[in-house]
């Protein structure tokens, strides 16, 4: 998937991840797609909840080798 | 008048009914609008001074704020430790806290699973415990990727979070203004309950 901007999670806890994913969205315009990295097992939960609340789309939401990966679009 | 015109009272009763129809309709289409632009809103009163338990409010505040929350952080008693300038000093205690595992940051895997029950009269007697218990804990914290408490504070700072220190404990444990974070607000309970009355969640820490 094509993305404008990525971001690396791994390693961190909850809720690091969603603190600095909604930090680099306020950097992004409209449309544009955030890649996300974690290893956090609690953010696959963490995120589509976070999509739902702030209207930023979840595109995607896969997990590889215990590595969550999303794609999230900027309202 | 007529045969074919209906009087008030027919007219009156056809209007009611078809009312009755299309208001439900109406004020729940309303009311799911209102809902959507809502924005909600959480206030917490941190009372806890302690390393460990300066997590749940600066966690809860800076993920709500996040999530485009309005969130106040209403800061009494201990507490107030959290709002210092410097809380890299925080402290935890396992003494009287048999809740806390008690477990190495360190060494082979089996060394770390194992839980050191150590009696509260051993832990007691034994100078420096706690500080050694704290500095085992901000190990684990970071062996974890869990944020330190000064970021989850930046952030929450800058996520708009409204930190509001009790000016009556400030005066009571001796406090000074400059002991504490720039940018925050000092307030009393009056300040505080009418922002827990709108606010969806109110929490106690």
């Amino acid at each position: 998937m094509k993305f404008d901007k990525e971001l690396d999670t791994r390693g961190l806890s909850c809720p690091l991840p969603i603190l600095r994913a909604k930090k680099a969205l306020a950097e992004m315009t409209t449309g544009q797609v955030l890649r996300v990295q974690a290893t956090d097992p609690g953010s696959t939960k963490d995120f589509a909840a976070f999509a739902k609340q702030t209207g930023n789309d979840l595109l995607s939401s896969t997990e590889k080798d215990k590595v969550f990966e999303f794609f999230l679009q900027r309202k | 008048m007529g045969a074919t015109t209906p009087d008030v009272a027919e007219i009156d009763d056809l209007i009611r009914k078809r009312l009755a129809e299309l208001l439900p309709q109406a004020i729940e289409a309303q009311l799911r609008e209102r809902e959507a632009k809502r924005t909600p809103s959480l206030s917490i009163i941190a009372t806890k001074g302690t390393l460990d338990w300066a997590y749940p409010p600066f966690i809860l505040a800076s993920t709500a704020a996040a999530l485009d929350w309005d969130v106040s952080v209403f800061f009494t008693f201990y507490g107030l430790n959290l709002l210092k300038k410097d809380v890299s000093d925080l402290q935890i205690s396992p003494l009287g806290n048999p809740g806390m595992p008690m477990k190495m940051p360190f060494g082979p895997e089996w060394f770390k699973s194992l839980n050191w029950n150590i009696p509260n009269v051993i832990q007691s007697n034994i100078p420096g415990f706690e500080s050694m218990a704290t500095t085992l804990m901000q190990q684990t914290i970071k062996n974890n990727g869990v944020a330190s408490i000064a970021e989850l504070r930046a952030l929450s700072q800058e996520a708009g979070v409204k930190l509001i220190a009790c000016q009556m404990t400030v005066d009571l444990f001796g406090f000074s203004h400059d002991d504490f974070l720039d940018g925050i607000d000092y307030a009393g309970a009056a300040t505080f309950l009418p922002v827990a009355q709108k606010s969806d969640v109110c929490l106690f820490i």
